[in-house]
């Protein structure tokens, strides 16, 4: 393995190969810019299935791809930013991810098979991310959805805190799969000054958790739950899991009060 | 009872009105109506002058309400009535445009140098002046390679921006300003083949056709952001923070977001549009680094400008933000303007933008790294003079926000916030942005900058630099009248009175 990042390639024939229709692409020690820009060029050249092997904290993978056709597997742990600005592509991480998946991505789908870490989602205005484990602070901060562009994130193992900070639209799941029973599923300050969207929770938030625009409820409306399984239905095709073991333990939905947070805040 | 008195009062000459109501009409805030004759309410008048702009019988008069408190230089008739409105509402007091308050104003106690007898002056009428200006990163140095016996350069020069007069459009959101009075900024920039920053708010498709000549700004809210939109423009900017509300977010109140402005900040219809007061994701400047290459990721590695307000520390940050790898720093001094704002921010927090640009240029230059970006100053730009201090102080060019607005007919009556702007410019109210024709403000915007073109022009010639390059931090040439020297050691001036050398 390279000790020091390679800035330039000049020759990738020993680093890319094809099998079928798949690209398979060794990405050790490459910088992310010189990587990212042979993805790209890949993409452009009409590659659907790329597969990038060795990944060691490369950042912004998937970012400027704006194909909706583009599959791209991650062999390795990718850096900060993944799918950042997105708009179209799939991803999907054989291991942990890192800060600020899928920052302000318009559209495409996200499946990290391991944990992901902070500022997931933020300003995430269309497409999907999947997290099976725990995901870190400020997840889904910011979220929007506008006419038929509805994001979602469902994160499987626990959350830190502000999860759902200032959203605006979308939908937020948490499961709390694998949790052990006195470990509290989310930190605190859920969902303050959320002004649109949807959080949905699968276990106990206590009132001092939550932010104070925020309104709970137990029971799910029919044809909410109905959307709500099969955003999970999808979920679990992703990573195999079982649906109806999934929604054996109920769901609290948390919701904004008003649209206007702070419409009384300000004199004239 | 009333404990707040109007600021103004309106009076009619009844003897010169005819009745034809075209006040009531054109005045956004109602507060003219036409009964037998014409009927004041000046509790609802802004003093923005449309009514007497467009009196065909100069019938009618605003002026301050002579109503006085006893005089007391404590207490402020604005903090009496101030405590009156909290006492009230238990609110922020909201306002608009920038910090009104009398702080000394440096630009005003600076003064240009000029040729006389043993340095001649140059005539501008008669000899070039170089005006354009590249904005963005210089490289560490430059290679050569040898090539058919000639030489050709190997390194390949950073992403630079062309614009021929370093006067820009300052970040205006399409919300804030109306949809005329951005799409005139957007035309007028375009004519005077300069730049303009789109603020928060997004760009109407429409007027995608004018990207050559915009840069895309992405802040705290995100709004509009996606991949088409990033990449239409010729560079990007991160606003972290505004000169009128360092450190505070925005929020735009849902009565200003019709469809079109939903639309194009792609939220519903209604809903507040909220930008918080940090960016989630930067929390460090290796965060902003992080934001800086991503945008350049999604762009094709186009130049980004980062955006600050004119704060204390000013000269670290800016160091910090140029490591980042920005190409340009934007700063914004304590008087810009804004579309809302609290008092409290808008007018106690920040520093004078030539204060900033001067300790910035200053810092840059000590630690060998001024040539990795632009400095962009704005915060009240007022003038030619001002345009031209600035430059000397540092900046390599400016950006005007107020002063555009006042272009297309804006009195700077600070009522933005209220979205009632019968001038057509602050305000979504499709009757009021009907008033005001973009080709018409298009056109002033344009006769603006190329006064003061002349103008700056006009002075370089009377300095005799012929090149707006010799003028960039060239402080040898300004003289301050009237600072202490505390102040003209920070911004590297001497006394009027110091001769050169």
């Amino acid at each position: 393995m390279e000790t020091a990042l390679n800035w330039e390639i000049d020759d990738w024939s020993d680093r890319i190969k094809t099998e079928g229709e798949k690209v398979i692409v060794d990405a050790g020690g490459v910088h992310y810019r010189t990587l990212n820009e042979k993805v790209r060029e890949l993409a452009n050249q009409g590659g659907k299935f790329i597969e990038l092997r060795n990944i060691n904290g490369q950042r912004y993978l998937g970012t400027g791809i704006n194909k909706k056709d583009v599959k791209i597997i991650i062999h390795g742990t990718p850096g900060n930013d993944l799918g950042a600005f997105m708009d179209g592509p799939r991803l999907e991480v054989f291991a942990n991810a890192q800060d600020a998946v899928c920052n302000t991505m318009n559209s495409g789908k996200v499946i990290v098979h391991g944990h992901a870490g902070d500022v997931l989602g933020y300003g995430m205005r269309g497409g999907k991310l999947y997290v099976r484990g725990n995901v870190g602070y400020r997840v889904g901060i910011h979220m929007k959805a506008y006419g038929s562009m509805v994001p979602a994130i469902v994160a499987g193992g626990t959350a830190g805190d502000f999860f759902g900070e200032y959203m605006a639209g979308g939908t937020l799941v948490l499961l709390g799969l694998g949790g052990k029973p006195e470990e509290r599923i989310v930190g605190d300050w859920v969902g303050t000054g959320i002004h649109g969207g949807v959080i949905y929770i699968r276990g106990e938030v206590l009132p001092h958790q939550l932010g104070k625009e925020v309104g709970v409820l137990e029971k799910i409306p029919e044809k909410e739950m109905a959307e709500l399984i099969a955003l999970l239905k999808d979920y679990c095709q992703e990573f195999k899991l079982d649906l109806d073991e999934i929604l054996e333990k109920p769901f609290l939905k948390l919701f904004p009060f008003t649209t206007r947070p702070y419409g009384k805040l300000y004199a004239y | 009872m009333k404990m707040i008195q109007p600021d103004f009062r309106i009076e009619v000459d009844q003897d010169k009105c005819r009745k034809c109501g075209r006040c009531v009409f054109n005045c956004g805030f109602g507060a003219l109506e036409l009964k037998e004759r014409i009927i004041s309410d000046p509790e609802k008048c802004a003093g923005c002058h449309r009514c007497v702009t467009f009196c065909p019988e100069q019938a009618i008069n605003v002026e301050l309400n002579p109503l006085s408190f006893r005089p007391n230089d404590n207490w402020s008739p604005f903090l009496i009535k101030a405590i009156y409105k909290q006492a009230e509402s238990g609110g922020i007091l909201l306002s608009s445009m920038g910090n009104d308050k009398p702080y000394p104003i440096i630009n005003d106690h600076l003064l240009l140098d000029a040729c006389q007898v043993t340095n001649p002056s140059i005539d501008p009428l008669r000899e070039p002046m170089e005006l354009r200006t590249y904005l963005g990163r210089r490289p560490e140095k430059i290679d050569f390679e040898k090539n058919n016996g000639g030489f050709k350069m190997k390194t390949q020069a950073p992403n630079t921006l062309k614009v021929e007069v370093p006067v820009l459009f300052a970040p205006m959101s399409y919300g804030s300003i109306s949809y005329n009075a951005f799409q005139a900024l957007c035309m007028a920039a375009k004519e005077l083949d300069t730049l303009m920053y789109t603020g928060e708010g997004g760009l109407p498709k429409e007027l995608y056709p004018y990207g050559d000549h915009i840069l895309i700004q992405v802040a705290s809210g995100r709004f509009g952001v996606q991949s088409e939109y990033l990449n239409i423009g010729k560079g990007t900017q991160i606003k972290i923070g505004q000169g009128a509300k360092p450190g505070i977010g925005g929020h735009l109140p849902g009565e200003k977001i019709p469809r079109h402005i939903s639309e194009t900040r792609m939220i519903p219809e209604g809903t507040d549009a909220l930008s918080p007061a940090p960016q989630h994701d930067i929390y460090s400047i290796e965060d902003l680094r992080m934001l800086i290459y991503a945008l350049k990721e999604a762009t094709g590695y186009k130049p980004v400008c980062v955006k600050i307000a004119a704060v204390h520390n000013v000269g670290a940050i800016a160091s910090g933000i140029l490591r980042a790898g920005a190409d340009q720093i934007y700063i914004d001094g304590f008087r810009g303007g804004t579309g809302a704002a609290p008092f409290i921010t808008r007018d106690h927090l920040g520093i004078p933008i030539e204060i900033a640009v001067a300790v910035v240029d200053q810092r840059l230059r000590e630690e060998g790294i001024r040539h990795l970006g632009t400095i962009v100053a704005a915060g009240s730009v007022r003038s030619a003079a001002d345009v031209v201090k600035l430059i000397a102080l540092g900046a390599d060019a400016v950006a005007i926000g107020t002063a555009a607005l006042v272009a297309m007919g804006c009195h700077i009556c600070q009522k933005c916030h209220t979205g009632n702007c019968s001038w057509g410019i602050a305000t979504q109210r499709p009757e009021l942005v009907r008033r005001l024709d973009p080709e018409w403000g298009a056109e002033r915007l344009v006769n603006l900058v190329r006064g003061w073109e002349h103008e700056i022009k006009d002075v370089m010639g009377a300095m005799g630099i012929n090149a707006i390059e010799s003028l960039r931090g060239n402080r040898e040439r300004l003289r301050g009248l009237g600072l202490d020297s505390e102040t003209l050691h920070t911004l590297g001036v001497k006394a009027v009175g110091a001769s050169m050398g």
